[in-house]
């Protein structure tokens, strides 16, 4: 069995019109068999474009692409035998069951995993007989993802899978799909929202304006940045006063900046354990109480505005 | 027992099964979709068959104008019960009132005497209404006869009800052609817009699904729904009206499995590219409009001028209906429609040619 997924080299799509709009423009990758691999981006960023290239549902202007082996141009129907789609929107046919769309993709396949075996995975049980139109968001996508791992894919790929939903509905999706990366199968999925990266994959591409600015694990892409942390507390109401808009943590050893924002005071820190107990002493010194405190990494998200000076909701600057 | 049930297994689940079930299935649930190809022809063959039958002899409206002997030609004309006036009974009235029924088409004829020139009686119509000529031709020989005429010769009238020759024999094939361009249109075009529209054309695309496949089973699924289509027309037809085939009922078949492929093809050219319901919509509009009114669906094509019922003979409907009123009316057989035949195979192979050529998956 290989040990590349996906490879693709020197991609690049133009899109034909006036003016031409050049959607992805030069990425290289290679996705690790076994390996669950995110493409992060903005709206407009290129990831459907790369995707569906990757899927063979798009020509590259340029470039090359190698799915498990393989080329689109020399085997497309293995290819296809052995990889499972989500597209970034389908509509199911409003008017069949569940199961009825689900033996139809099934049928596609030469082998595959049994509809009951796909529809219990996703969780869909209880709405085997249920028409399309009156399932929720969340389990049109659960479907999806359904249709998609029907043929008993090596390789699956997800165009945003969870776009939408709320968020039980997505972390629902999310282990779904970390069941399905556990069985050593490789996946490739696209979102914009950080965290489901930063929870689902091991290696994340953040691309920017068809290009890839970023590449490694979420752990990596964050600790390249100085390696940051975060800590947040909020105080007893009793404590109030001065403290609130006291400016004081900023001043503390190890601490990179701090925002106080909806009663939560958030400190970015390179040292927490030396941090903490300088902030219990000095609320001890004040009378001050704690009423939380939590730590956490820094976020993708903030390596991704480190990196482009932009949060990832906006747009990119002139489109 | 057990290679059967696995055979059996193996046909439920091979993709052209599973994909005709799919659209048979999404058909049957669409009420909208089951009332214009089923309940829309049957409709409209209850209503024309209804309101054009066993129309007894027309009636005539006549007026006779004030005179001297108005009373007597009420009363020959009363003879006849054909003739009527507005309020059942013929009318006497003013030359004025006459003339401007006559002008509003209130009336067909007028009958007055005391003319200028001598002559006993005056008729007073519009001769491009046929209906009045008609009437001036009866009234005179009544008038004739009551003033005196003596037929030399003696003649006998037989008359025949003959199914086969009345309006709603002449419409059951019309009817039929049209199902089956609708059927086509809707079923085939409409169908594969709707899934590219969804995108399930292109999610389609992704998997190992064949492309034959997928469009076979557009065309069995098309065929099966043309079985169930035009048995409802016909046994309704049948039990209503008493409509029968004279010709065979092969030919019929053969004729009703050709129409449906013709039309399978146009519906899939007409599906190739569009991107769009209203896109879709506008062509076929497009394509069916000048086929109702030019074909012969309702009414026969010989009311067109030769030079313009040249074109319509070439129309993919015309010929259809046209084959199927020989056989079912005239039982004529398919070898004396072989130029029928081969304009509806010219046309299934043209259209499946361009729209294999154009087709756009996503
Ligand atoms: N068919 C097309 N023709 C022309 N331009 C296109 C076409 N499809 C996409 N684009 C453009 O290419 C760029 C990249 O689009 P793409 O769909 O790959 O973005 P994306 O990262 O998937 O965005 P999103 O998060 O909104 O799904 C965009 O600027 C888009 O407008
Ligand atoms: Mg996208």
């Amino acid at each position: 069995m290989e040990t590349i997924a996906i490879r693709c080299r020197e991609l690049v799509k133009t899109y034909a019109g006036r003016p031409p709009v050049e959607a992805v423009r030069g990425i290289d990758m290679a996705v690790a068999a076994g390996e669950c691999f995110g493409v992060l981006g903005p709206n407009g960023a290129g990831k459907t474009t790369t995707i569906e290239i990757l899927e063979g549902l798009l020509v590259a202007t340029s470039g090359e692409v190698e799915i498990l082996g393989m080329q689109w141009r020399q085997s497309p129907d293995a290819i296809r035998e052995a990889i499972g789609i989500s597209l970034q929107e389908t509509r199911f046919s409003d008017k069949l069951s569940v199961l009825e769309t689900l033996t139809l993709f099934r049928s596609f396949y030469r082998r595959g995993i049994a509809v009951a075996d796909a529809v219990q995975r996703v969780g869909l049980e209880d709405k085997l007989h249920a028409w399309v139109k009156d399932l929720s968001g969340g389990q049109r996508q659960r479907l999806a993802v359904a249709a998609a791992i029907v043929g008993d894919p090596r390789l699956l790929f997800l165009d945003e899978p969870t776009t939408g939903l709320d968020p039980q509905s997505r972390r629902q999706l999310w282990e779904i799909i970390r069941q399905y990366g556990a069985q050593g199968r490789s996946v490739l999925l696209t979102t914009h929202y950080m965290e489901e990266a930063e929870q689902l994959c091991d290696r994340v591409a953040i691309i920017d304006q068809g290009e890839i600015i970023a590449l490694g694990s979420p752990r990596e892409l964050i600790t390249r940045l100085g390696g940051e942390h975060v800590v947040e507390f909020t105080l007893a109401p009793q404590t109030a006063g001065a403290d609130r808009t006291e400016n004081a943590w900023a001043q503390f050893a190890h601490v990179t900046s701090s925002v106080y924002e909806d009663g939560c005071h958030r400190l970015t820190v390179t040292e927490p354990h030396l941090v903490i107990p300088q902030i219990l002493g000095h609320l001890e010194q004040r009378g001050g109480q704690l009423a939380s405190l939590t730590t956490r990494h820094a976020r993708l998200e903030d390596v991704f505005v480190q990196l482009t000076g932009r949060h990832l909701e906006e747009s990119p600057p002139n489109t | 027992m057990n290679r059967q049930t696995t055979g059996g297994a193996r046909v439920a689940n091979h993709p052209l099964t599973q994909l005709v079930l799919s659209r048979m299935r999404e058909f049957w649930r669409q009420p909208a979709a089951v009332f214009w190809v089923y309940g829309f022809p049957l409709l409209m063959m209850v209503a024309l068959g209804t309101a054009f039958r066993n129309r007894p002899v027309d009636k005539i409206a006549v007026t006779v104008v004030a005179g001297s002997q108005a009373e007597a030609i009420q009363k020959v004309l009363q003879q006849d019960e054909r003739f009527v006036g507005p309020g059942g009974d013929v009318e006497i009235l003013s030359p004025e009132i006459c003339r401007q029924r006559l002008r509003t088409g209130k009336t067909l004829l007028i009958v007055s005497t005391d003319s200028q020139s001598g002559s006993n009686f005056t008729f007073t119509y519009d001769p491009e209404r046929p209906g009045s000529v008609m009437a001036r031709d009866v009234i005179n020989n009544l008038l004739q006869t009551a003033a005196g005429r003596r037929d030399p010769a003696t003649v006998e009238d037989i008359t025949v009800r003959e199914p086969g020759g009345r309006y709603i024999d002449f419409l059951v094939p019309g009817l039929l052609g049209m199902g089956l361009m609708g059927g086509g249109m809707w079923g085939v075009g409409f169908a594969i817009v709707n899934l590219r529209i969804r995108k399930l054309l292109k999610r389609y695309l992704a998997t190992p699904m064949k492309r034959s496949h997928f469009l076979g089973s557009m065309m069995i699924s098309r065929l099966l729904f043309t079985v169930t289509e035009v048995l409802i027309l016909v046994l309704a037809a049948r039990w209503l009206f008493g409509v029968v085939n004279h010709g065979s009922f092969v030919a019929a078949a053969v004729l009703v499995i050709l129409g449906a492929c013709q039309f399978g093809g146009i519906g899939l050219l007409v599906a190739s590219r569009a991107e769009t319901t209203e896109t879709v919509s506008g062509l076929m509009n497009l394509v069916m409009l000048p086929m109702w009114i030019g074909s012969g669906v309702f009414y026969s094509i010989e009311r067109f001028p030769a030079s313009l019922q040249t074109v319509l003979n070439l129309l993919p409907l015309t010929p259809l209906i046209h084959s199927l009123r020989s056989v079912m009316q005239d039982g004529v057989s398919l070898l004396a429609l072989l130029p029928e035949i081969g304009l509806i195979s010219l046309w299934t192979v043209v259209t499946f040619a361009l729209a294999m050529r154009w087709f756009r998956w996503q």
